[in-house]
């Protein structure tokens, strides 16, 4: 697989104010060419204000082996969502 | 407006729309042929924004023209010894790294003149100079970049991508070539005299081919006869063979 292109993840902002959200992948030689084909690929349809790409590889993700000691032992924690508390009327939205 | 030689004026619309109705339908044969998925996309976008601008050029020439035709009828119902583009845009594709160094050649001359015209006197030329600029801004950084990357790159991408440009090098010279159309456009402030546009092309062409590692020939011989209709090449009839086939088979059909 030498031949290949390197694999980018490509994140879109599609508003300002918004976060950048990933929105798939695609091969390009370089990172430059990458922002360009992503621009060409998933700003089609006027989607994105602004453009990340980053290198597959250097992306380090949880293993989805691991995924019981990782998340499981949150689960039975309830006391960590704040919904016990009284907020007083006048505090409105929050 | 009054005192502008309509004729003069729809010649230089037709050069205009018919450059990028041209190349806009050569970069589409790409389309589920690219090397890779990105570039076969990136092309049809291409391909897409110059069918776009040549709308607009068109449109605006048969309402010139003022016989009730649409740009549709000028696009598919015209001969070839109609069509006023230069040759460059008419040649065939050749491998994926010929198509990029038509498109940069075209590019480079494409985004100098659209920069001319958006200052045009003619209020509906300026308007879509400007609006294409920004496309044709993209395409050039694009195409640049595609040449670079070729041109500077393996002994194989390097050879093929000189071979283009030897090969595509003659039908440059066209593109700056003036005639009495260009002469009253230029007069009447709607266009400017294509040759002035020859020094900002040199340079912008020299220095990313150098970055390309890339030798310019040295002949200036300049093929022409696409932009004044006098002679296209063979080619140009197949791709309208292919281009016009459906509306002229089924006329006013519609879908």
């Amino acid at each position: 697989m030498k031949n290949e292109w390197p694999l980018w993840e490509i994140f879109i902002r599609g508003q300002h104010g918004l976060s950048h959200r990933h929105v798939g992948s695609l091969h390009a030689p370089d990172a430059e060419m990458a922002v360009k084909n992503a621009r060409d690929v998933y700003t089609r349809r006027n989607e994105g204000v602004s453009i990340w790409v980053v290198e597959a590889k250097h992306i380090t993700a949880t293993a989805p082996g691991e995924k019981g000691p990782l998340f499981e032992p949150s689960e039975s924690k309830v006391y960590r969502h704040p919904t016990f508390y009284d907020i007083p009327e006048e505090v409105g939205h929050m | 407006m009054a005192e502008v030689d309509k004729q003069a004026l729809l010649q230089f619309l037709l050069r205009m729309g018919d450059n990028t109705l041209i190349l806009g339908h050569r970069v589409s044969e790409w389309c589920g042929h690219s090397p890779v998925l990105e570039e076969d996309i990136a092309l049809a976008n291409t391909a897409l924004d110059l069918i776009g601008q040549t709308q607009l050029w068109l449109g605006y020439a048969a309402e010139v023209q003022g016989e009730g035709k649409t740009a549709d009828d000028i696009a598919f119902l015209r001969d070839a010894w109609d069509f006023r583009n230069v040759l460059l845009v008419e040649m065939p594709n050749g491998d994926f790294g010929q198509t990029l160094m038509r498109q940069f050649l075209f590019d480079a001359w494409h985004s100098i003149m659209l920069g001319r015209l958006m200052k045009s006197s003619d209020k509906t030329v300026a308007e879509i100079a400007e609006k294409a600029s920004k496309e044709v801004a993209y395409h050039l950084e694009r195409s640049a970049d595609t040449v670079v990357g070729l041109g500077d790159g393996t002994e194989e991408s390097h050879s093929r991508m000189q071979a283009a440009l030897d090969y595509l090098w003659p039908y440059v010279g066209e593109m700056f070539e003036s005639d009495d159309v260009d002469d009253a456009m230029a007069a009447a402030g709607i266009s400017v005299d294509p040759a002035s546009l020859r020094e900002d092309y040199d340079a912008l062409v020299c220095k990313i081919l150098s970055d390309a590692t890339l030798t310019i020939p040295e002949s200036r011989f300049a093929h022409k006869g696409g932009r004044t209709g006098y002679m296209h090449t063979e080619h140009l009839g197949h791709l309208l063979a292919t281009m016009q086939w459906l509306p002229r088979a089924y006329p006013g059909c519609q879908w």
